[in-house]
């Protein structure tokens, strides 16, 4: 059995993202009798032939418009493999939710148009994926049928592919050319590209590994919720939360931080009962040997590497919302179960998307990856993200209006 | 009152028990980090398999302990007597509170204007009832079994969605969500629609429903009905759902695909009485559950986006 692969879909607008879902559901068969006849209805009032994009594009000014504002999930099965996709939006103007579903993605799918190349889209979209660290990156070139079949375009597209995500020091990903409109090479593999030696794209989804590297290494959860028993039945307090990493097992030793209390783990429970030993990224709760004043917000850590709890980060972020981030701003941080307030010291610099250098900045605008230093009101327990993605992260969340006006890498 | 029991048989192809888990993880996750964040959260159960899974995924959330919400049934009076009577018993069962809101006492209270006639449905009216619910009991957040592969608009949605005070959802101004890490702030009169369940399919219910040996409402199960076909649907033969000029009511084997109104809901024709069976139907159906069952979600290419837009479910 494959484990669940959590891909997303992105490429700039007109690239053809949703042609190119709605081409793997219908090639491979996982489009309902209801929703081609609805398709085919909508797609005649139109005035098209059977349009696949509109099975993703859900919302009424998505149809209207002809493009994809937000993040649509969508489930398939491709030669056994369960995939849970996200289709993002390609917009400038819809980053944020690109953002959004990038980063729950094992792996991400990026289109380009054969005929017009890398674009500035595409390098931000590369550039995302890089900072967010999707464990897999496969660029579709589409719209081969456009370019004649040649392999020309393809072969240029894939060399700056190569140099960009070098630039970037993301891993080179692997390109495939294809047709989402005529199907070639998207299920079945395509006489018209025969001079391109590697499978479909559905075959190459089918066989991606699911990432479970991060998974692994010493214990961290933070704890979600303290469970206190009826009437004080079952005995004492259970310490709740989902592993972020590695695992847990009766008799570990375990720190919570930021408060550096210590303590040994009793019994480990699953929702299924008390279990030996849990690994991430399974919800547990833990029974300790002591009372101790553990409480939300908390992180429980391996007594033998435990991060050094933090005042002041220094992070990469996406920024998402219209008021720039400058410095002085102040905002609250979430870092796993945690909220406090954080003050912006500095813009450390923006990336520029044209050379993939930091260049330097009085402020970062919506959609830019840029640099900055915070000073926070109480200490995090936070990992470098390079070294573990569920406690690197955070977001920064606006308190005046309560949006999320950024997503945080620490490090 | 009737209802099936059925206890975990094989395992049917193609859900492996990893699949499950880190489903079953992912939405236990999402109701802890809730009740941690949220003072006045509640839970919306409507009888239906779906709602019946999120009772379970909160047991498993927060037992030992009681459940940090209550559990809240809006009730159209148009309800399959089967699936009342279960939701009494099961809430019963669990010893949490239920609270009742009814589409009635809105009427009655001059809130909504009742709807007649052989294809008005109260489906629309239940929104005016669940916002007054909310807005009286002051919660701060609604959870909800939606799944995003139920229908177009679903697949729009966050797990932790804002509305606004009217209740409504502004699919066009939706906060990032980001990783796991939600944000469930709300400013007053503003309130969170939670969607533990959103990345599980129809299947997957069943699936875990299986695993877990859940008891559902017996018309889930084949059972012997009077109904009246319409529009390719066939609508249960009862007072509340009024004949069209010569609609001829006959007996046939049903069961009930989702559990909503019966005035908006249809059967289908099966004789699928064990768990395992359905799932053998469901694998091979190749029409969607709201496609083949809802009448309300078939007014309009976006009729379900522009109900959520009024505060839908």
């Amino acid at each position: 059995m494959a484990d669940l692969l959590r891909l997303a879909t992105c490429g700039s607008v007109d690239d053809g993202k949703s042609t190119l879902i709605g081409r793997l559901l219908h090639d491979t068969r996982q489009i309902a009798d209801d929703q081609i006849e609805h398709l085919q209805a909508v797609s005649a009032r139109r005035g098209s032939e059977l349009d696949l994009a509109l099975l993703t594009d859900g919302l009424r000014a998505e149809r209207e418009q002809g493009i994809t504002i937000d993040v649509a999930y969508r489930q398939l099965r491709i030669a056994g493999r369960r995939i849970v996709l996200a289709d993002c939006p390609g917009h400038e103007q819809y980053t944020r939710n690109m953002v959004t579903g990038a980063s729950t993605a094992d792996a991400a799918v990026l289109l380009v148009d054969a005929r017009h190349g890398v674009v500035t889209q595409t390098r931000r979209h590369l550039a995302i994926c890089a900072t967010l660290r999707v464990p897999r990156v496969v660029v579709a070139v589409n719209k081969m049928d456009l370019v004649g079949w040649r392999p020309e375009p393809f072969v240029s597209i894939e060399a700056e592919v190569a140099s960009l995500a070098g630039a970037l020091g993301a891993a080179v990903p692997t390109c495939v050319p294809l047709s989402a409109l005529t199907g070639d090479h998207v299920v079945v593999p395509s006489e018209s590209l025969d001079w391109h030696d590697g499978p479909p794209l559905a075959e190459l989804l089918a066989r991606l590994p699911a990432d479970g590297a991060d998974r692994d290494g010493p214990l961290r959860m933070p704890v979600q919720w303290v469970l206190r028993p009826a009437g004080g039945a079952g005995g004492g307090r259970r310490f709740a939360g989902r592993l972020a990493r590695g695992a847990v097992r009766a008799g570990d030793e375990i720190v919570a931080l930021p408060s550096g209390l210590r303590a040994r783990v009793v019994a480990v429970e699953m929702p299924g009962g008390e279990v030996e030993s849990a690994a991430a990224p399974a919800s547990v709760a833990l029974r300790l040997d002591r009372e101790l004043d553990i409480a939300r917000g908390d992180v429980v850590c391996a007594v033998a590497d435990a991060p050094t709890p933090r005042r002041e980060l220094a992070a990469t972020v996406c920024w998402m919302h219209e008021r720039p981030a400058r410095a002085g701003a102040r905002l609250l941080v979430k870092h796993g179960t945690r909220t406090t307030r954080a003050i912006v010291e500095r813009i450390d610099g923006r990336l520029d998307l044209g050379s993939l250098a930091a260049v330097p900045a009085g402020a970062l605008e919506v959609n830019d990856l840029g640099r900055v230093a915070l000073r926070l009101a109480a200490p995090l327990a936070a990992d470098d993200f390079a070294a573990c993605r569920a406690t690197g992260a955070f977001i920064l969340i606006d308190e005046a209006t309560n949006a999320t006006v950024a997503a945080g890498m620490v490090g | 009152m009737t209802t099936t029991s059925l206890r975990a048989g094989a395992i049917v192809e193609r859900c492996g028990h990893e699949e499950l888990d880190a489903l079953e993880s992912e939405a236990i996750h999402v109701l802890r980090e809730l009740a941690g964040e949220r003072e006045r959260p509640v839970l919306l159960f409507s009888g239906g398999k779906d709602s019946i899974v999120l009772l379970r995924l909160a047991e498993k959330a927060f037992r030992p302990g009681p459940f940090p919400f209550p559990v809240m049934h809006i009730d159209t009076g148009h309800n399959f007597a089967e699936v009342v009577a279960f939701r009494d018993r099961r809430v019963a069962e669990l010893g949490e509170r239920l609270i009742v809101a009814s589409v009635e006492d809105s009427i009655r209270a001059g809130r909504v204007a009742d709807v007649t006639g052989p294809r008005a449905s109260r489906n629309r009216l239940q929104s005016v009832t669940l916002l007054d619910a909310i807005a009286e009991q002051r919660f701060d957040a609604c959870i909800g079994g939606a799944r995003r592969d139920e229908e177009r608009s679903r697949a729009k949605e966050r797990i932790f969605s804002v509305r606004d005070d009217f209740g409504g959802w502004d699919p066009r101004a939706q906060r990032p969500e980001i990783w796991d890490v939600y944000n469930a702030r709300v400013r007053p009169g503003e309130h969170l629609r939670v969607f533990p369940i959103s990345n599980w399919t129809e299947l997957d219910v069943w699936h875990y429903v299986e695993r877990e040996g859940l008891e559902l409402p017996s018309i889930y199960f084949a059972h012997e009905r009077s109904v009246l076909e319409r529009d390719g649907m066939l609508y249960a033969d009862h007072p509340v759902v009024e004949r069209l000029p010569g609609e001829q009511p006959f007996r046939t084997s049903v069961r009930y695909r989702t559990v909503g109104d019966m005035t908006c809901t249809g059967a289908v024709r099966s004789t699928a009485a064990t768990i395992a069976e359905v799932v053998a139907e469901i694998a091979v159906t190749s029409v969607t559950e709201r496609g083949e069952t809802r009448a309300d979600d078939r007014e309009s290419e976006a009729a379900m986006e522009d109900r959520k837009r009024e505060g839908y479910f």
